[in-house]
């Protein structure tokens, strides 16, 4: 029941959030704040839950953000198609990782991932239309004929998105395979002992991550209409796995909070002018100092032990 | 129920099972017992699958097990312990249990994602089956602790709930008593052999604690540097003569 007030919260939210903004700069941040959500919330379901480090999750948002322009471009495929379309390459792209890199923990995974990220990156540069300078004149969403391009729907696609994937990830977690991919978390040996097959239920769950950044690729290509190789570099993953942390990994929640903030921050920090690098490089230091646990997770143990003292 | 045959182990140059044999009866409880790097837990991991033999066959109800996996092991009815409790720490003592019905359920993720009537279904069954098995061992009251909150004594019950779980016809404890009490070794006693009686088990440990070896077992394998130094009832092993000079020593049993 609690876990529906907190869904029933966030639906408010996102509906609410347009009438109470309306100039399109925040609108648009807010776009890029849900698109990277979609991105941070695979990378939390792999990283928080099953403890799967990924520095490549740019690599699969490319994969998404090129499959679905160059498909809708070039090939005429109707824009939702597309990326469906870019979520089976992505997948398929994740399977060909995970088989070799998930037989890898920790540090060596990440390397491997962060390889597989670079790999892509070079495939974009020298295979992708216009190479280092990208391409434009991506087709817009569109449904029934009706071109998706005022900023509030758009706003509610992605949220909407959103929305939906929270649901299906928050059920994922609490079904058997969520707890398998939790008991993996904690212990290989106990949990393949107890019939779960680890390697199997790891790349499934790097699959999934794999597809929700390529769904957010796919969705940031059709809306900007014009993409680079540089949005998917390195930087990109660091920049997701750092709004994960920054959030909470050990809570999907976490992950959306977090990727508010690093889209949000760089923004609110403008006044700094000059000094604004400085002064985001610092918050992020001191919060990963002292929130250790990131945001989300923190917020809530002051909360269960207020809710404590008060009973 | 369960045959070793000629089971040799080696690691680099150390020879940690020097061909091993015995055979394990339906509803039979056995115990392994042998100083320290006898062999004991290695045995363990090359039944369960996680290490496999150089040589040497296995046999679970006359099928070959000795060159699968421990999933499929685990699968076909064989589940254990483990000497360093290997629970999910971050997990409440009820999801714990219910990662043991994994292997017994097959929703996949569109079902689980979208919690489709299949899913919801079986995850009511997975639910009961393991609060069930909580009430059965008594950590009922528990359920939404933290596995890791648990004191060490709980956490060994807790890790046979949840390998119960899993429907097992043959499970194997790896020192259940260590970190326990005398009244909780005393228990365990009752509790295990409780399970052989009433969950028709049978059952392989591996344990130091006399006492208990000597109470709960029909029968024990006595190894020594990764040999089969003996093997026979309580009573057989308490009076051999290599055993005594090998590991019980001249202390009193009683």
């Amino acid at each position: 029941m609690r876990k529906h007030v907190n869904y029933i919260v966030l639906l408010v939210l996102i509906i609410i959030f347009p009438f109470l903004i309306k100039d399109n700069y925040t609108l648009t941040i807010g776009i890029f704040a849900g698109i990277n959500s979609l991105v941070a919330m695979g990378l939390s379901l792999l990283m928080g839950y099953a403890g799967q480090v990924s520095l490549g999750q740019a690599g699969f948002y490319g994969i998404g953000a090129y499959v679905s322009a160059i498909l809708a471009l070039k090939f005429g495929v109707p824009v939702v198609l597309s990326a469906i379309v870019a979520a089976l390459v992505s997948a398929f792209a994740a399977v060909l990782l995970a088989i070799p890199a998930l037989k890898l923990k920790g540090h060596y995974l990440a390397v491997a991932t962060l390889g597989f990220g670079e790999i892509i990156y070079i495939i974009l540069n020298e295979l992708g239309p216009g190479g280092p300078s990208g391409f434009g004149d991506i087709p817009q969403v569109s449904f029934m004929g009706y071109k998706m391009t005022g900023q509030i729907s758009y706003f509610y696609l992605i949220w909407g998105i959103v929305f939906i994937l929270i649901i299906f990830s928050y059920n994922i977690i609490n079904s058997r395979i969520g707890r398998a991919m939790r008991a993996i978390h904690d212990t290989e040996t106990g949990s393949s002992a107890m019939g779960v097959d680890v390697s199997a239920l790891k790349i499934k769950i790097f699959i999934l991550s794999a597809v929700y950044a390529s769904i957010a690729g796919s969705f940031y290509a059709h809306y900007i209409t014009f993409i680079s190789p540089t949005t998917f570099s390195l930087f990109h993953s660091v920049l997701i796995l750092t709004m994960v942390v920054i959030g909470g990994a050990s809570n999907l929640f976490g992950a959306v909070v977090g990727a508010i903030i690093i889209t949000v921050l760089p923004e609110a920090l403008r006044k700094f002018e000059e000094l604004d690098v400085l002064v985001y490089g610092l918050i992020l230091t001191f919060s990963l100092l002292f929130i250790r646990k990131g945001i989300v997770p923190t917020l809530l143990q002051r909360l269960k032990k207020k809710g404590m003292a008060n009973a | 129920m369960l045959k070793v045959e000629g089971i040799w182990k080696t690691f680099g140059g150390i020879t940690a099972l020097m061909d091993v044999s015995f055979k394990v009866e339906s509803q039979e409880i056995k115990a392994v017992i042998g100083p320290n790097g006898a062999g004991k837990t290695t045995l363990f991991n090359v039944i369960s699958g996680v290490y496999r033999a150089d040589r040497g066959n296995i046999y679970f109800n006359e099928k070959k097990i000795d060159n699968l996996n421990p999933v499929k092991i685990a699968r076909l009815g064989i589940s254990r312990t483990f000497q360093n409790v290997e629970l999910y720490g971050h997990m409440t003592v009820l999801e714990n249990v219910m990662v043991g019905r994994y292997c017994k359920t097959k929703s996949g993720f569109l079902s689980c994602g979208f919690r489709l009537p299949n899913m919801v279904k079986e995850e009511r069954e997975i639910r009961k089956v393991s609060e069930e098995l909580l009430e059965y061992v008594g950590l009922y009251d528990k359920r939404d602790y933290l596995a890791s909150e648990l004191p060490i004594g709980s956490q060994r019950i807790l890790e046979i709930a949840r390998a119960l779980a899993t429907e097992p016809k043959l499970i194997m404890f790896d020192e259940p008593a260590s970190g326990l009490n005398d009244a909780e070794t005393k228990e365990l006693s009752l509790f295990i052999k409780r399970l052989r009686e009433e969950k028709k088990l049978t059952i392989i440990l591996v344990e130091h604690d006399m006492g208990l070896v000597m109470d709960i077992s029909d029968n024990i394998v006595v190894l020594n540097f990764g040999e089969k130094l003996a093997e026979g009832t309580p009573g057989e092993i308490r009076n051999n003569k290599l055993v005594i000079d090998a590991y019980l020593g001249e202390e009193e049993l009683e």
